[in-house]
């Protein structure tokens, strides 16, 4: 770790960047918005009735805090370290997505934008966005890769219940990736009065930061619960990346705590190898610009941007936070993959053991704590961001364990 | 002074309006793309704009996303693009070619390597779609550094306050986006675009051309009259990608340029 750096938690500087990730990629037509959004941003930030309005819908609308939960079976299953979950499933809509979306929402509304556009790729995304446009009446279009409409049909139905317009994006692959690249062709169509909600720490500055800060409510809550369960802070983080925003709002309030070990997840797909079939851009990727940053990113020796491959719809994006970027490269956080098939044994696990059903996205994190908590102490306490909970994932999950839910799923659609 | 500006000197000294073009390079194949390229001076174009694929043109409608799709499919590389300027400078030592794209392959190829390879291979200027004000340390002053024309784009959202950072930086010409939008969209209005050249030309010397929405010869001709010239992409790339002979596809961009020649 760099001894040089006295503080983790001071970027991005004024240029929106992390080292050397970040920034502003984007074209001009895009520029004065951001710019009008970074203003805005800063402004909000130090405006009290800002967060009395966002501390009240987290409490009243979303249900925070949520709990810090000790998995007494899955420790015992282990034997080795104690592990927590931060239940962060538990929030309205089933994932740690609503407690950016609130943010960006009500800074939309304080912007007098009257259209939000968000992108998706397991769904989550976009049903908290779905979902607050519905609770201030706000026009909602969600881009989604076609290839994860059809894998997240439950998420698409209920965007629809909610009043959102569902646009299935048929470029590239059809995931997460080319969904964004619709969602900036619409604003950049519609800049006037369209707000695009990011769903995660990605995107040209001020996203990636202000995403950080509205999901490190997931952290803050952390610190405040462990010291109240165990007298003191966690030894190890965990928690899945794809964009990155669960674990950047879970890392962020423990930068600075030198004695937490920080470990990030990424989506390994059929495995990290040289066809690629995986989406863990720090452990498989270089770094290069796309979405508005510069940050590690899989592509080809030419610099064309390759699809990434997960069993999670979730965590399918070749690129990464640019803050994440950074933290691997001064050493602070650690980086790792979890193969689909692990990512399944931990799902099933989870279920038997604490009768909790995660969604694909955590279950990455937690197949990596049940390979190092064997091995650590039982005093050393782990920590993982239960970020969503598994109802959207159980057809996926039937599908890999050969189970046919075909006859099925008509009687349970209502 | 680089093929840009003597060319854009000779129109204004002329009275010409200058009438640009843009292919992608490798759509749907280098051969064809390399005689279109080639049959593009005699068709009347002043300005080739030549398109360098990349997989996610975020600024771009699906008729230049597609375009690129069948370049990369056909193996296409930023190495096969230099070589295709090489191949046309071969022939023709004056036509300006300005390369238009995305920054991250010329990322990943290293921005130095990339200038001096551009240099050699015979290109003069470089459009690099998310490359604003904002990051000009990237590539911007090191392009014009290197001897390369930066051309900016100015668009309906730049507003007074920004459009003189906008300007700061940049060389050749100002390319004004006609629409807030992607290219190959809505149809550009010359009573809309005429108060804007204005504008921008109030505060710049450099010749202000307008693409973005521009798909016929009269279209071509009503905006040309109201700035220095114009560009036409999409409504060619849609001919390429039709399958059309070249000798036709060359006929359509003659009908255009001689629109914008007229005004």
């Amino acid at each position: 770790m760099d001894d040089l750096i006295n503080s983790f938690m001071t970027g991005p500087d004024e240029k929106g960047r992390f080292g050397i990730f970040g920034g502003r990629f984007v074209s001009e037509t895009l520029m004065p918005l951001i710019l009008s959004l970074e203003e805005e941003y800063e402004k909000a930030k130090t405006d009290d009735s800002f967060w009395a309005e966002m501390d009240f819908l987290w409490k009243h609308y979303v249900g925070r805090p949520s709990p810090l939960y000790f998995a007494e079976r899955l420790t015992e299953r282990l034997g080795g370290a104690k592990v927590y979950m931060k239940r962060d499933e538990l929030n309205h809509t089933g994932a740690h997505k609503i407690n950016n979306v609130l943010g960006q929402i009500i800074l939309a509304r304080r912007m007098g934008k009257t259209r939000i556009i968000a992108e998706t790729g397991a769904g989550q995304h976009g049903v908290a966005t779905a979902t607050v446009c519905a609770k201030f009446g706000l026009k909602c279009v969600v881009y989604m890769g076609a290839h994860d409409v059809e894998r997240q049909a439950p998420n698409v139905f209920r965007m629809k219940l909610l009043g959102a317009e569902v646009i299935p994006v048929t470029s590239g692959r059809g995931t997460l990736k080319d969904a964004m690249n619709d969602a900036l062709r619409d604003w950049v169509t519609n800049v006037r009065d369209t707000f695009y909600c990011i769903g995660t720490v990605a995107g040209p500055h001020p996203y990636p930061a202000m995403v950080r800060d509205f999901q490190s409510i997931i952290g803050k809550e952390t610190r405040e619960q462990m010291q109240e369960a165990e007298g003191r802070l966690p030894d190890t983080l965990v928690a899945a990346i794809g964009g990155g925003s669960n674990a950047m709002g879970l890392f962020f309030p423990f930068l600075d705590d030198k004695d937490v070990a920080i470990i990030g997840v990424e989506a390994g797909g059929k495995g990290v190898n040289a066809k690629m079939e995986h989406c863990a851009s720090l452990t498989g990727g270089r770094p290069g610009v796309l979405h508005g940053n510069r940050t590690y990113l899989l592509q080809d020796d030419d610099g064309q941007i390759l699809e990434g491959f997960s069993i999670s719809a979730g965590l399918d994006y070749p690129g990464i936070g640019p803050e994440h970027s950074w933290l691997h490269d001064v050493g602070r956080a650690q980086y790792v993959s979890i193969t689909d098939k692990e990512a399944l044994a931990a799902f099933q696990l989870c279920c038997e053991t604490e009768g909790i059903i995660p969604a694909l996205e955590p279950s990455h994190a937690l197949a990596h704590v049940a390979k190092i908590a064997p091995d650590l102490p039982k005093d050393h306490i782990i920590c993982m961001n239960m970020c969503g909970r598994g109802d959207k994932d159980i057809f996926t999950v039937a599908k890999h364990l050969g189970v046919d839910m075909s006859a099925t799923e008509g009687r349970n659609a209502g | 002074m680089t093929r840009i500006e003597s060319t854009f000197a000779r129109l204004q000294a002329e009275g010409r309006k200058a009438f640009v073009s843009y292919i992608m390079a490798g759509d749907p194949d280098v051969d064809t793309s390399l005689a279109v390229m080639k049959g593009l001076p005699g068709a009347g174009v002043d300005v080739i704009e030549l398109g360098l694929p990349f997989t996610d043109p975020m600024a771009d409608g699906e008729t230049i996303q597609l375009a690129g799709q069948r370049a990369l499919e056909g193996g296409m590389t930023l190495d096969r693009t230099l070589q295709m300027v090489r191949d046309f400078r071969k022939d023709d030592n004056d036509t300006p070619i300005v390369l238009m794209g995305y920054y991250n392959p010329i990322y990943s190829r290293g921005v130095d390597t990339f200038l001096a390879q551009a240099n050699e291979a015979g290109i003069d200027g470089l459009i690099i779609v998310d490359l604003p004000p904002e990051e000009d340390e990237e590539l911007c002053i090191p392009a014009q550094a290197a001897g390369l024309n930066f051309i900016r784009l100015a668009t309906p959202t730049t507003d007074d306050k920004r459009l003189p950072k906008v300007l700061q930086n940049t060389s050749g010409f100002v390319y004004y986006v006609s629409i807030t939008g992607i290219t190959g969209a809505a149809a550009a209005q010359a009573a809309d675009v005429a108060p804007e050249v204005a504008r921008i030309k109030a505060k710049t010397d450099l010749p202000v051309i307008v693409g973005f929405g521009i798909r016929t010869p009269d279209t071509s001709r009503a905006i040309a009259s109201v700035a220095d010239g114009c560009v036409v992409g999409s409504a060619i790339v849609s001919e390429i990608a039709a399958g059309k002979p070249v000798e036709d596809i060359l006929s359509f961009v003659a009908s255009l340029a001689e629109g914008a020649h007229s005004a």
